[in-house]
């Protein structure tokens, strides 16, 4: 019994994997999920119809193109919004500190889907505010800044004191302590977390479906009401944002351990 | 150089920390403090980098009393290097980075004069072979040196040490106090905080004792280490050389 558990339980040695083992291991995994799949479709005598994707091919790239546009501009965006409560959570005017800490609050503490729906409808509404792939940018980008807030001022955090105390004794001025010293190491530090909101972006944006956002998940429901075929579409859907979120997702780790390993 | 303190007080949150330091020293190249921990060694050498500003009382070095605004402060301290116990090197730079950096940006060097001369120091010191290293890369001694070297790059007046060598072991201790006994046959003032009896004796010619935010003795190092004259100094001495 033991053994068994020391063999599931990551021990504390560093485990070598070589590119084989790696190969043959995912290969595994791999078929054991088609299997499962296969199995379902068994299972409730489907009849997959591939080529009916064929046929609504441009709905799914129309979607799949701006959910892409979608996520790049909540980015800018959601980076710009984090920087600014960042500085004013560092603030120490404050009226400045505290906004930044009621919104990061507010933000963190409510799904994501209600704040579509108050932004949307009670705030879009009242301001007169109607076109929907801005406001669903705007939406997205006030709550992930609230994420990227917390990311940048963790980032700024984790400069030592020490340093700043170095910087000021060899006579750098508080613009250039931030310029040569706090800002490229908070900026390595904070790339891999960056990076992983990125793909919560990407993924998040499907939620802007129920303001009717022809994004992926809208098309995909939407092409999904006309040809019934609920598996093709949806496996299709799966697929279509691993293909944008994988890549982003590895590119964090990589970013990850090299920067680890820098500071 | 020569420090005068006059009626020095400094407290966090109403807790005094130096309490009314008189001291007048009119001629020395290297000053050792030394003292109990938590006596006070640190802050009083950090409002001499002008890092802290006393509560009360006068700091003059040289002659010339410390400023209090921060821009004349920040003057001053473009004037002299500081090497604190560890963490002095940036970590996102390489070596030679960390001493051009201040150069440039504090010092206005052009690029090209302040990588020569930063070279220059390194190779007189042995570290040319590690100029291309960023920090995580380098020993605790190599790191110390280099921020030494760093210190010195800038012509600095006088250079200010808080136990540089308190986080290495002893083979990286004796290197990086070789270095510091280099730059004392080389006539540079400092002024050092070390728990390094030995070396305060050998190769300090002054030394101040702090205990409990108090200046209790002070004199030549001859002096202090043969007669030293307090209770608090003997008990000092003697817990510090038992186990040697
Ligand atoms: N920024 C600060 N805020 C509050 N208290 C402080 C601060 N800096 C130092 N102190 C207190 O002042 C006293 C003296 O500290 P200091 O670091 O000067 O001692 P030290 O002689 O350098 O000791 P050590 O040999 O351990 O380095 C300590 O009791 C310390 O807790
Ligand atoms: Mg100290």
């Amino acid at each position: 019994m033991q053994r068994i558990i020391k063999l599931l339980v990551k021990g504390e040695e560093q485990i070598q994997i070589n590119t084989w083992q790696k190969l043959i291991n995912i290969t595994l995994i791999s078929i054991l999920f088609a299997a499962f799949l296969v199995f379902s479709f068994i299972s409730i005598e489907y009849n997959l119809r591939m080529e009916t994707i064929w046929q609504y091919r441009s709905k799914f790239i129309s979607g799949f193109l701006l959910t892409i546009v979608i996520a790049f501009f909540s980015l800018i965006l959601s980076l710009a919004i984090g920087i600014i409560l960042a500085f004013a959570s560092k603030s120490r005017f404050l009226p400045l500190y505290y906004f930044s800490k009621i919104y990061v609050e507010i933000i963190r503490s409510t799904p994501l889907l209600v704040q579509i729906y108050v932004f949307f409808y009670i705030i879009g509404t009242a301001l007169k505010f109607e076109n929907r792939y801005v406001m669903g940018v705007i939406i997205l980008s006030i709550f992930s800044g609230a994420y990227i807030c917390e990311i940048i001022r963790a980032g700024i955090d984790s400069i030592d004191n020490i340093q700043i105390e170095t910087a000021r004794s060899l006579g750098f001025t508080f613009f250039q302590r931030y310029r040569l010293i706090i800002i490229p190491q908070v900026i390595r530090r904070i790339l891999p977390p960056l990076a992983g909101q990125l793909a919560s972006l990407i993924k998040d944006s499907s939620l802007l479906s129920i303001i009717a956002v022809s994004e992926l998940t809208r098309n995909v429901q939407e092409v999904d009401a006309i040809n019934f075929a609920v598996f093709e579409n949806y496996i299709v859907l799966t697929i279509l944002y691993m293909l944008l979120t994988v890549p982003v997702l590895s590119i964090s780790r990589r970013l990850e351990t090299k920067f680890n390993y820098e500071t | 150089m020569k420090l005068n303190l006059k009626n020095l007080n400094k407290s966090f949150n109403d807790k005094p920390v130096l309490k009314n330091i008189n001291l007048e020293l009119a001629d020395f190249h290297s000053l050792a403090i030394i003292g109990p921990s938590g006596g006070g060694k640190s802050t009083l050498l950090r409002i001499l980098a002008g890092l802290q500003k006393p509560s009360q009382g006068e700091v003059l070095i040289n002659g010339i009393k410390l400023a209090s605004n921060e821009k004349d402060l920040n003057e001053y301290r473009k004037t002299l290097g500081v090497v604190f116990q560890s963490y002095n090197l940036f970590p996102h730079l390489t070596a030679l980075e960390n001493i051009v950096l201040p150069m440039v940006h504090a010092h206005n060097y052009n690029e090209k004069n302040a990588v020569q001369r930063a070279k220059e120091l390194l190779r007189g010191f042995q570290l040319d072979e590690h100029e291309d290293k960023k920090p995580h890369q380098l020993s605790g001694g190599q790191m110390q040196r280099v921020a030494i070297a760093r210190a010195l790059a800038i012509d600095s007046k006088f250079l200010l040490l808080d136990e540089p060598t308190s986080a290495l072991d002893p083979e990286l201790t004796s290197e990086v106090l070789a270095m510091i006994n280099k730059l004392e046959e080389q006539q540079k003032d400092l002024i050092l905080v070390t728990h390094e009896m030995g070396f305060a004796r050998q190769s300090c010619d002054y030394i101040v004792f702090i205990a409990d935010g108090q200046v209790l003795e002070h004199g030549q190092s001859a002096n202090i280490f043969c007669s030293p004259q307090t209770p608090e100094l003997k008990n000092f001495l003697n817990k510090i050389l038992e186990w040697r």
